[in-house]
Order: structure tokens, then sequence, then C-alpha cells
């Protein structure tokens, strides 16, 4: 029998072509617990920076969970969680409006600015 | 055998198998983060065990035996050479008698080392406090798993109180000192209890549970005299050691 | 802007090499595809700590356990970073995990073998993880954000999971003669499902290429498979141990390895779920998460009660 093969990728296998195994119910009715945005300072004196997410059931555990999770390897000295719900981002629709009138202001880079050669710092 | 290479031994050993039983849940958590987070105590108290192995293993090899190792401490010992709490050989149960063995081991474990780092001995009181560090993570986890529960729902609350009958009659041998502990070093196991049944009440007070009033406690695991539970823990822990004799991993 | 036009600026973008991020337009199929790709990924390392996982209250030394709860350990980790990554794609975790518990999504078939011997351990990280972690560092440079981050992360926590299974191999290597034997056994069994693992031959492709197009993946499952086989095929002379492949040899005029034919059948066996662990796996899986529910639940009650009696605790950001 001539096996039809479908081109796929590692950890990437097409449902059509993998037998579905016998499905048995699962319970899917717990609440499950919501998503946080983890942000960590790696040490003194640098900022909060975005590290991933993970689910908790509330701050607390948000915070322990990641430092469980993103600081097994010394990663942070801080933590900040942010329930996931409560980030307003910005629209990618609106990103010309939004960030391409700063190309043009280039008067607000030190490096618009010529200066005598005699000044070697400012 | 010198007392305090005994009491070395009693603390490698609690660690050791309270890190054992709690390196079942690894793969089979509640839930991937919780998975995560009591594989990190599971290496704590691993890293913990072998600290003291090593301290016990320099005693002995200084005291005339010959290559004692943290691995012939751990793999080459009998049942009755075991000197953990029987607490921390106890079965895993359920996620509700997991984070009480832990939490009523850990709070015991601080105020324990907390004496230890007032002793003489340089090794003892350092490995003491390493561990304290960690340890105070680990009640504060372990803690605030046996509220959770004990305030959750009713069938949370109802496994909690399950937890603690079935773990309780173990933990009065954290207070009941054997000979090698009266010997080495002058601890106050009078303190020693008082603190442990202040945290131990205040926690559970706040989930909504009881404190267990004269219960009969089982002793006997720091002498040797275990319940059925280690021998099948050794069992398997011990066997690729036991099977291939002197081989190198 | 019609359908049309934004597809050709989002193929734009990835012709450019900008990645893709959560809120960006995207084709549905996009989002499906790296959707599946990613919780499949997901899946393989959180199925993928069963069979190491097994081996760790039997490790035959503290330091030998220690090093395996730590990867076992990882992979949690790995597993929590892609389902992460795959929920700013607008599936829930719950969701992912319910679609592998009902079969219906899939994971790398090599987590249905089994691991007999402590030297699986040693041939897993090795091998496996040494297939895996080629196929990682290609992913680092996905053309979809979050899979491309969660990638870096992996990699740079990875690193040690290959070493630590060699190092571990070398030492069997050098021990008694049935240490030696277990070493071989191991690499034996391991080597052809890891090489399976890159996927069919390229040849044996019969539609379009959407997903390098896409450039979700790179490099094709044969460049991949070619790459492992050349690195190892090196790196099993310095265990002294040998691959089972009578047809591998190095080619003077390639400058790579040949070798020989894989068993498909016992591929599409496997996938299929007709692997030697496939049942057990899935079932230790929905055991723990059955087991779990009444904590989740738990958890989220009592988190409830908490907030209702104080509503307006928190620790200010600083």
């Amino acid at each position: 029998m001539k096996i039809k093969i479908k081109k796929f990728y590692y950890g990437d296998i097409p449902g059509d072509e993998a037998g579905e195994s016998i499905a048995s119910p699962t319970i899917t009715n717990d609440k499950a617990w919501p998503l946080w945005e983890i942000f960590i300072r790696s040490k003194q004196g640098l900022d909060h920076k975005h590290a991933g997410s993970l689910h908790a059931a509330d701050a607390a555990m948000a915070i322990e969970n990641a430092r469980d999770v993103y600081t097994r390897r010394q990663e942070g000295i801080s933590i900040w969680a942010v329930e996931s719900k409560n980030i307003h981002a910005s629209n990618p629709d609106d990103a010309e409006s939004f960030y391409e009138p700063a190309s043009d202001k280039i008067y607000r880079h030190p490096g618009f600015y010529q200066l005598p050669d005699e000044i070697k710092h400012m | 055998m010198n007392p305090l290479i005994q009491f070395t031994l009693f603390l490698a050993d609690s660690n050791l198998i309270l890190s054992q039983k709690n390196a079942e849940w690894c793969g089979h958590g509640p839930i991937l983060e919780q998975d995560i987070a009591i594989t990190n105590i599971t290496l704590d108290l691993l890293g913990q065990a072998r600290y003291f192995y090593q301290y016990a293993a320099e005693l002995m090899n200084q005291a005339g035996h010959t290559h004692i190792t943290e691995d012939s401490l751990a793999y080459l010992r009998t049942e009755r050479e075991f000197k953990n709490l029987l607490l921390c050989e106890q079965p895993n149960g359920d996620w509700a008698q997991t984070v009480l063995r832990q939490f009523f081991y850990s709070v015991y474990q601080q105020s324990l080392y907390q004496q230890i780092l007032q002793q003489s001995n340089s090794q003892l009181s350092a490995i003491a406090e390493k561990s304290l560090k960690e340890i105070t993570y680990h009640i504060k986890w372990s803690s605030e798993w046996v509220v959770r529960l004990g305030d959750g729902t009713p069938l949370s609350h109802h496994k909690m109180l399950q937890a603690i009958k079935a773990l309780w009659p173990y933990t009065g041998e954290f207070f009941t000192p054997t000979d090698f502990e009266k010997e080495i070093i002058p601890i106050d196991y009078e303190k020693l209890k008082m603190q442990w049944i202040d945290s131990v009440q205040n926690v559970l007070e706040e989930a909504g549970l009881p404190m267990p009033q004269n219960i009969f406690m089982h002793t006997g695991g720091k002498l040797g005299s275990h319940t059925e539970h280690l021998g099948y823990i050794l069992a398997e822990m011990q066997y690729l050691q036991r099977t291939y004799p002197n081989a190198q991993w | 802007m019609a359908i049309h036009d934004l597809e050709n600026a989002f193929q734009q973008k990835i012709d450019n090499e900008i990645k893709i991020e959560p809120k960006d337009w995207m084709p549905d199929a996009y989002r499906k595809t790296n959707t599946r790709q990613i919780s499949q990924h997901a899946h393989s390392e959180i199925v993928g700590m069963l069979p190491e996982g097994n081996w760790i209250t039997r490790a035959p030394s503290l330091k030998r356990k220690a090093i395996l709860i730590a990867k076992v350990q990882d992979e949690a980790g790995h597993g929590l970073y892609l389902y992460s990554a795959a929920e700013t794609l607008g599936s829930s975790r719950e969701q992912m995990i319910d679609e592998l518990h009902s079969g219906k999504a899939k994971y790398s078939s090599i987590f249905n073998y089994p691991t007999l011997t402590w030297a699986d351990m040693g041939a897993i990280g090795w091998l496996v993880d040494g297939a895996a972690i080629l196929n990682q560092v290609m992913l680092c440079r996905t053309s979809y954000g979050p899979y491309a981050r969660a990638n870096v992360r992996i990699c740079k926590e990875e690193s040690f999971h290959q070493r630590q299974g060699f190092e571990s191999l070398l030492v069997l290597s050098k021990g008694t003669k049935e240490q030696k034997e277990m070493c071989q056994d191991a690499i034996n069994r391991w080597w052809w499902p890891s090489l399976m693992m890159f996927g069919p031959k390229d040849s044996e492709s019969t539609n379009s290429d959407q997903s390098i197009k896409w450039k979700i993946k790179r490099k094709t499952n044969d460049e991949l498979r070619r790459q492992f086989v050349n690195m190892i095929a090196e790196q099993v002379k310095l265990l002294g141990m040998t691959l089972p492949d009578p047809d591998l040899k190095y080619n003077n005029q390639t400058g790579q390895y040949d070798f020989g034919e894989i068993n498909w059948d016992e591929f599409w066996n496997v996938v299929k779920g007709n692997g030697p662990c496939n049942e057990q796996r899935l079932q230790a899986r929905r055991k723990a998460h059955e087991e779990g529910a009444w904590v989740r639940e738990a958890a989220v009650a009592y988190a409830e009660k908490k907030q209702s009696r104080q509503p307006n605790e928190k620790t200010d950001a600083a």
C-alpha cells in the first residue's frame, strides 16, 4: 500500500494523516486560572522586562509561580505580575499615524548638530 | 557510631527521602506551574541532603572508614540504617497530603536549623544557614497551599482534614530526642515544639482547619524503625547501585 | 483593505524578515498552522517529561538524580513557554490540553517509545534532545514573534540537556562490561526513532511548501536530518560505540554521511497511536489533569473569597 505522505514538520503532524485515537471525555468544566504577564528586573538599575506569561489563581501566586518558572537560573531580582486582561495595547492599524510622524524629527537626535572639532565631548 | 555522624545522617536521610517522594510529582502535578514549583522544592531538599551526606562522609572517613561517599551513604545503607523521620516516607497521597507533609516538615526544619545555626559546629551551621533561605520559601509556598485548600471548596477542605488525620501522628517524632541527639548539641526541644505548634496553629486557623488534640504519636524513624513504606522507597532508589556493585555512573 | 492586499502586505513583511506579532493581521491558515505547530511542540515537551521522569526515583547517583530532575523540570518550563506563545493566537491552554487528552492533537512520536534502562537517559539527552535542539535553533528565527522568543529561551536552557546526556553515556562507555552493553543497546534503540523526529523525506512531499514561504520553518526535514547525522556520526566515535546502520558511511564526494532507509511503516504506526507507549503516555497526562481538577478549583474558589474579603489589597509596583 502506498501511503500518501504530506509534507509536515517536526512538531507539526497534520490531523488528517494522524490516526485519531479513541477520544475519552475529559473534564473541561473546571474554571481555568487566569493568565498573567510577567515582568522581571534582572539586576538593580535595569528596567523590568517582559519575560513571558503564566497561569495563577491570584496575584500572590502569580509572583511565586513567576519565581519558580522564570528565575530558576538567577534571571531576576524583582518580579511584576499583571493580569493579562488588564493590559491595554495600541492597535497595529494605528502604526502609521502613531509612529511615522516621529521619523522626520531628526533635530531630536544629537547627531543633527554640527559642532566645531575643538569641542570633543558634548 | 559517633553521635555527630548519626545526627548528620538523620538530617541527610530526612531530606533525601522527602525529596524522593516529592520527585514523584514531576510530570504529574495538578497544573504546569505547580509541577515546576514542587520540583524546585524537590531539588532544594536533594541539595541539602547532599551537603549533609558529604559532611557525614568526611567525618566517617576521618574516623577510620574508607571510601565513604554521599552515594555510598544514600545507596548502600539498609532500611534499618536509615534515620529519616517517619513523616518523610509517608505516601504522597493527593496534593493535600503532599503540601501538608511539606508544611509540617518545613516548619520543623526551620526551627531546628535555626538552633543548629547557633551551635559551634561550623560545617553544620553553614549548611543550616544556606538551607534556611530555601526553607523560608518552602514554608511560604506550602502554608499558602494549606490555607488555599482548607478555605477553598468543601471538597478541598475535606481532603485537608483527611491529610491532617493521616499525617499528624508522625509529627510527635520531631520533638522526641534520641540519645544521639541529646549527646551532640544542646537543642531545646521544648522551644522547638512551642515554635512548631505556634506556626502550625496559626496557619491551620487561617485555613479554617482544626488542630488535632491528644493523638497517639509514632516514633522510631530516627533509630531505624520505619513504616513499611521505606523498604519500597529504598528498593526503587538503590536498585542500580545494588545490581551493578562498584560501577561508576 | 481587501484581503488580497492584506495578504500581500503580510507576505512582504515575512520576506523582509519582519516578525509577525499577536495583534497583527495574519491569514487564517497562518494562525492555524502556528497554533497547531506550537501546541504540538508544547505537548511534546509535556509528554516528553514522562519517559525520563520514570527514572528520577531510580537515578543511580545523587548527582545524576539532581541533573535529571532539573532537566525534566526544564521541559515543563518549555511546555509552559510554548503554551503561552500559542495562547497569543487565541486558543486557551485548557483547550489545547483537552485536544491532547482527547487524542485530537499530536505530539512528537519519539516519546511513545519506552525507557528501558538507565542508559536511555543518556541516549535521550544526546540523540533526542540533540535532534530537538537543531529544530529549536532554527525556530529561534521563525516568523511568529512569540514562538521565536519562546524558542530563544528554550535554546538557552536546553544547551545543558544534550551535554549531560552525552557525558552520561561517556561514563557508561568507559564503565563495566554491563554498562557498555547498556550504552550500545540504548543507542541502538533510540537512533532510528531520532531520525524519524525530523519527519518524512522532502521528496515525499505532495503539497506546496507554505511553511517555508511563511518562514515558520526555515530548513527542510532532510536538511536538518542530514545535519544531525553528520554531527552524531562523528560524536559516536568518541563514545567508542556504533550507530545501528550498516549503510552509514562518509561520502568523500559530498563531504557528508550517507545513511540507510528509515522504516516509515513504523513511523506512521507510532503516529497513528500504535507505538509501544501511546496509550500509557496519554493516560498519565489525563490522570494528572483529572486528579488536579479539584486542586485548581479550590485555588480559584479561595482567590475569589479572598478578593471579596479584601478588595483593595495590593503591593505597589516599584
